[in-house]
């Protein structure tokens, strides 16, 4: 249990291999953060960083307010659970558990008692004399999950842990997941590449990419208020609607319609549009502001149908919307409203969000 | 009631013809390429337990009227067999452990750090696996002469070694290559030092591969001739395949088959007993469970 620090951390490997250039955050007791991203945007780099298997080349890792980028890997006490599981073949599950105990001098009663308690709380009671190599899948997972536990670390690791389990069994490993480190109060710096799952599991979000930190908030505050057009695409699916527009006063021009801008910022020459499908509906009949288009492709999700449509009056320009299963519309033509709660704005160069109305 | 048991195996007709082809053929293959790579040993084995009268038999007896073990004793008694099984058991040994000591490490080197010109020195590696070592003898008498290495398990050692460490770089590379990286990184993680980890955890887990590379050689070692030909001169430093080919009958035109059969069964039965000993270390896949499979 000890804070955890990241300093201006960087990793050059050569000058044009920079996973990560500059990142500043910090995990309290109790926190859950999350590593979002995408592939080879550096968050295995960053926490092999953390767990000191790979050194900065400039920053500092701080564990409980001590700088330990000196430090080895052993000395750090914290614990990592890897994607491939990575225990150890010729030895018991009991061994496997016990290694980081026995390493560090712990008499072998505590290491017994340690290993029960977890053993029986990860359901591995019956299979500790068991070789890892006659272990199934989700087995060896909870085997390396539980060899994490047992340190009592003052940092948790996790890489990708779920991303070798069948779907099924990635969605109940999932929720157990969440109530065990609930029960813990140590921080944990988890690794996905998966948003339902960041969503779901963490207390704080750092949505990673190119190297840099691109937005560190709660899971609804990312969905709700993305800080630029990377996140804003990168978060929800289906993907969010980002439409670049021009702007005449203070409207963007869609097609034939007008959207009004908000008044919180100077009208910019062009503008990006946001809205996620899920947010556009079908307009009723007194609105005023609603963009009309012709429906080229509609895909049945069950609960709902997902319409892609061409807007009247800009054709290059595509529009998806989320609509429930049980609205209907009738011919291929259809107007939909963008609620003004629900659009977001984003700066054209930068593709940072630009202010909120109030 | 008759014409049912007809019907059906005029029905059945077509079917079993490839399930026959399955049951004749196959076996059928199993026993010629079996009778084909095992004839000559067990010629030999038979040979070695024949009497002289049978061996010289004119129409052939293939297999032995009267069992005999004369030629066996013949060889440990006239000549001193036990001698040469120490010596090649002593220069196969020395060079299977030292091929063992330098090989692996630097196939470790090769496989996890990122050196400078990896490319070139696994090129070389290769090269020399290649090269025909025959070419170096004479280069290599004159250096045992200059060093006085002559009648000395080093004139053996020495080349044995160095012949058969690309070959062990080059497998136990591999073998590292494919052993998981995470597992020394959960290491190093759970606090194992570098001593440790390669003890407890990289050894244990690298047995096969060593156990396999440091079969090959010892039997490269074992049976090497050309060099214990030449740099070995005297009789109690002298290795099997030398004693072997060197056993000669009492009449300069008679060929000692009872003899020369037993003297190679003999010499064959180390490495028989060495593959059987270790077989289920080779076959055995120890990193099975490590990760996800
Ligand atoms: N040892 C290394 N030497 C050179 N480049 C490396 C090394 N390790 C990683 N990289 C590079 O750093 C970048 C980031 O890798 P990293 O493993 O951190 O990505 P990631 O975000 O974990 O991706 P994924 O979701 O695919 O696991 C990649 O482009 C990778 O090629
Ligand atoms: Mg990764």
């Amino acid at each position: 249990m000890a804070k955890l620090e990241l300093i201006h951390l960087n990793k050059t490997y050569t000058p044009k291999v920079i996973p990560v250039k500059d990142l500043t955050l910090s995990v309290e007791d109790h926190e859950f953060l999350t590593l979002l991203g995408p592939s080879g945007c550096g968050k295995s780099t960053t926490l092999r960083m953390i767990a000191g298997l790979e050194q900065p080349t400039r920053g500092e890792v701080r564990i409980g307010g001590q700088d330990v980028s000196r430090k080895s890997a052993g000395d750090r006490n914290i614990a990592m659970v890897f994607q491939s599981y990575a225990l150890y073949p010729h030895m018991s599950v009991y061994d496997n558990m016990a290694s980081g105990l026995k390493l560090r001098k712990m008499p072998s009663g505590e290491i017994r008692s340690r290993i029960e308690e977890v053993s029986r709380f990860l359901g591995l009671k019956d299979l500790l004399d068991r070789r890892p190599g006659k272990l199934s899948g989700g087995q060896r997972q909870r085997v390396a999950l539980g060899r994490a536990l047992v340190r009592q670390p003052d940092v948790f690791l996790l890489d990708e842990p779920l991303s070798n389990l069948d779907a099924l069994l990635r969605e109940q490993v999932r929720a157990e997941l969440k109530q065990i480190f609930a029960s813990q109060a140590t921080p944990v710096v988890y690794v996905t590449h998966d948003q339902t799952e960041a969503m779901t599991l963490s207390s704080q979000v750092a949505l990673l990419n190119d190297g840099y930190l691109q937005q560190l908030a709660s899971p609804k505050q990312i969905y709700s208020q993305p800080a630029n057009r990377f996140v804003a695409g990168f978060i929800g699916s289906p993907q969010m609607n980002l439409l670049e527009l021009p702007c005449r006063e203070n409207y963007a021009l869609l097609g034939n319609s007008k959207i009004p801008l908000p008044t919180s910022f100077a009208p910019p020459p062009h503008v990006v549009l946001g809205i996620r499908p899920e947010h556009a509906r079908i307009a009723r009949p007194e609105e005023a502001i609603t963009v009309t288009g012709t429906i080229i492709l509609v895909e049945h999700l069950g609960m709902s149908n997902l319409v892609s449509l061409r807007v009247a009056g800009s054709e290059s320009i595509t529009v998806r919307a989320l609509l429930s299963a049980e609205q209907s519309w009738q011919g291929n033509q259809i107007t939909l409203a963008f609620p003004p709660e629900h659009t977001h704005w984003f700066h054209v160069e930068t593709g940072d969000r630009l202010p909120d109305a109030e | 009631m008759v014409p049912l048991p007809s019907s059906a195996a005029v029905e059945t007709s077509p079917s079993p013809s490839p399930l026959s082809v399955k049951k004749i053929v196959l076996p059928l293959a199993v026993i010629l390429v079996v009778g084909f790579s095992l004839a000559p040993i067990l010629w030999q084995v038979l040979t070695s337990v024949k009497t002289n009268a049978d061996i010289a038999a004119v129409p052939n007896v293939y297999l032995p009227t009267r069992f005999t073990l004369e030629h066996y004793i013949e060889i440990f008694r006239r000549r001193p067999f036990l001698s040469y099984m120490l010596n090649s058991f002593m220069v196969a040994t020395i060079s299977t452990l030292l091929c063992l000591l330098i090989g692996t490490p630097a196939a470790y080197a090769l496989a996890r750090l990122k050196l400078p010109g990896e490319q070139a020195i696994l090129a070389i590696v290769l090269i020399i696996t290649l090269f025909p070592y025959i070419l170096l003898f004479l280069g290599l008498l004159e250096i045992v002469r200059a060093l006085g290495l002559a009648n000395n398990y080093l004139a053996l050692v020495i080349p044995y070694t160095a012949i058969n460490v690309p070959l062990t770089i080059l497998v136990m590379r591999s073998f590292f290559q494919q052993l998981p990286r995470d597992l020394e990184d959960s290491a190093k993680v759970d606090g194992y030092g570098t001593w440790q980890m390669l003890a407890q955890i990289l050894v244990p887990l690298t047995v096969p591969a060593l156990v396999t590379t440091g079969i090959l050689t010892f039997i490269s070692a074992w049976n090497e001739f050309l060099f214990a030909l030449t740099f070995i001169t005297r009789e109690s430093l002298k290795t099997i395949p030398v004693a072997v080919a060197q056993i000669s009958g009492t009449a300069a035109f008679e060929i000692p088959y009872g003899p020369l059969a037993a003297a190679t069964v003999v010499g064959t039965l180390p490495l028989v007993a060495l593959v059987l000993l270790f077989q289920r270390r080779i076959v055995q896949g120890l990193t099975a469970g490590a990760v996800k499979g």
